[in-house]
């Protein structure tokens, strides 16, 4: 039983990184025809991954610098196992909504904390950035989880997904929140509209001003993670998951190439003007969405 | 002794094709640099993206012309990157000169004072010659060739005494 659970996490790992990677990859070739390149091949990303990986590093910054780059890419590894891919659960039933966003924090401080022990000036203002901007995308993506929840009187995404199969998605039934959950995942995501916190031009990458070879490559296969466990909250609470794995994956990929093809022809938002936006527009959509959800559900 | 050769040349055709860049944009050489980089010549088809920081860059591109005073910052840059690295040295004035040859407060070879791995030639060289250039050096690293932080590693005394020829005490100050 718990070889079993061993086993099925390991092919999940390999594969939620090879999946990601290859899409990452594919996706900067989306973004080079866009702007009428052509672009690296689908496979740059392991490249660079590795390239990192097998750098000499002798840069430290100190124990903390240290433990918090573990600590993000482990607490990362932790969620990814708490997620429905559609027929393909590591420990059945136990795909608890609360326990991913919960894990999920992890992973940001675990950044936060290493990025402040670099004592970099930069790092600081590029995490004081990601943590104001995670105020702004929180709050409406939780309230109209919050409503899905009450609906189906469940937490569990394993039971929301079985729901939906049965009755329709959930974005026909709530089109609106499922907008407001599409923008506030471009925004966990750091997609470009909302990508203050790592501005190269501005403050050069933000939190990873200082990381180099193997702490550099572990974070960018951490941030690959993070990508595959936000996108598949959506897909999970909003396009019904899947029957298979290969459902699961083709959901995926159209949401995650649309939100490529949405960010690469946009500007950047300062972050107050982010804050505000997603106070502004995403919290009052979300409100009106849980008014009438729960005013169609409680009639 | 065979795996260890096998591994070697993985880790060389990994590097070639994937290299971040950090453009000192010190001389007029910056300006050929974005034509290169986007739609036109489109540098990111070979694996090259420009990067913001030393600690990511494998590529330190020096364009144009470098004052004393700017000398110093670049050697400080050049310290900071991560061990298998490179210095291409780029447009006449980090071969000879160029134009600034007699200039009291300009260097005129670049290779006293870092191991610069590959010269590109012209004043200014267009994007085709940059591009060149670039498939010379991915060509060397994959060859095991281009070994100049090597050579700086081993060679440091020399390289420190030519340094502290123009720059004076003043190397290891800040101001």
């Amino acid at each position: 039983m718990i070889l079993n659970i061993i086993l099925k996490g390991l092919i999940l790992l390999l594969g939620a990184f090879i999946f990601q990677v290859s899409l990452s990859g594919f996706s900067r070739k989306v973004v080079a025809r866009i702007q009428k390149r052509y672009g690296p091949v689908f496979w740059q990303n392991f490249r660079d991954i590795f390239k990192f990986l097998f750098k000499e590093t002798s840069i430290s910054h100190g124990f903390i610098f240290d433990f918090g780059v573990l600590m993000a890419f482990g607490g990362t590894m932790a969620t990814l196992i708490f997620l429905p891919y559609g027929s393909f659960e590591v420990i059945p039933g136990q795909t608890n909504f609360i326990v991913v966003i919960y894990l999920l924090a992890i992973g940001l401080l675990g950044m936060a904390m290493s990025a402040v022990g670099s004592a970099n000036p930069n790092a600081s203002i590029g995490i004081s950035r990601a943590l104001t901007q995670m105020l702004g995308y929180e709050l409406p993506f939780l309230i109209v989880a919050l409503v899905i929840m009450y609906i189906n009187k469940s937490s569990s995404l394993g039971v929301l997904v079985q729901n939906q199969i049965q009755n329709g998605w959930n974005i026909w039934s709530m089109p609106i929140g499922a907008g407001v959950a599409f923008v506030s995942v471009m925004g966990m995501l750091g997609k470009k509209p909302f990508d203050s916190p790592i501005a190269p031009a501005e403050i050069a990458s933000g939190p990873l001003v200082e990381y180099s070879g193997k702490y550099l490559g572990i974070l960018m296969i951490q941030h690959d993670f993070a990508t595959v466990i936000e996108v598949g909250l959506f897909v999970n609470l909003f396009l019904g998951g899947g029957q298979t794995v290969i459902g699961f994956a083709i959901k995926y990929i159209v949401v995650y190439i649309l939100m490529v093809i949405i960010s690469s022809f946009l500007p950047r938002f300062k972050v107050e003007e982010s804050v505000k936006f997603f106070w502004k527009w995403g919290l009052s959509l979300a409100l009106i969405q849980a008014i009438i959800s729960l005013g169609i559900y409680l009639i | 002794m065979y795996t260890k050769k096998l591994m070697k040349k993985i880790k060389n055709i990994i590097r070639g094709h994937s290299l971040f860049m950090l453009h000192y944009c010190t001389g007029c050489g910056a300006i050929e640099l974005p034509p290169t980089m986007t739609s036109r010549f489109d540098m990111e088809r070979l694996g090259i993206a420009p990067m913001a920081t030393p600690r990511q860059a494998d590529i330190l591109l020096v364009t144009g012309y470098l004052s004393v005073k700017t000398l110093r910052r670049v050697i400080y840059t050049y310290e900071q990157m991560q061990s298998p690295k490179w210095v291409v040295g780029f447009g006449s004035c980090t071969i000879n000169g160029g134009i600034y040859y007699d200039s009291y407060s300009t260097i005129n070879e670049l290779d006293l004072y870092l191991p610069v791995d590959l010269y590109i030639a012209g004043c200014m060289p267009r994007p085709e010659a940059i591009i060149n250039g670039f498939s010379r050096l991915i060509e060397k690293i994959e060859n095991d060739n281009a070994d100049g932080w090597k050579h700086y590693r081993d060679n440091r005394k020399w390289y420190k005494k030519n340094q502290k020829h123009v720059l004076g005490d003043s190397l290891y100050t800040t101001r």
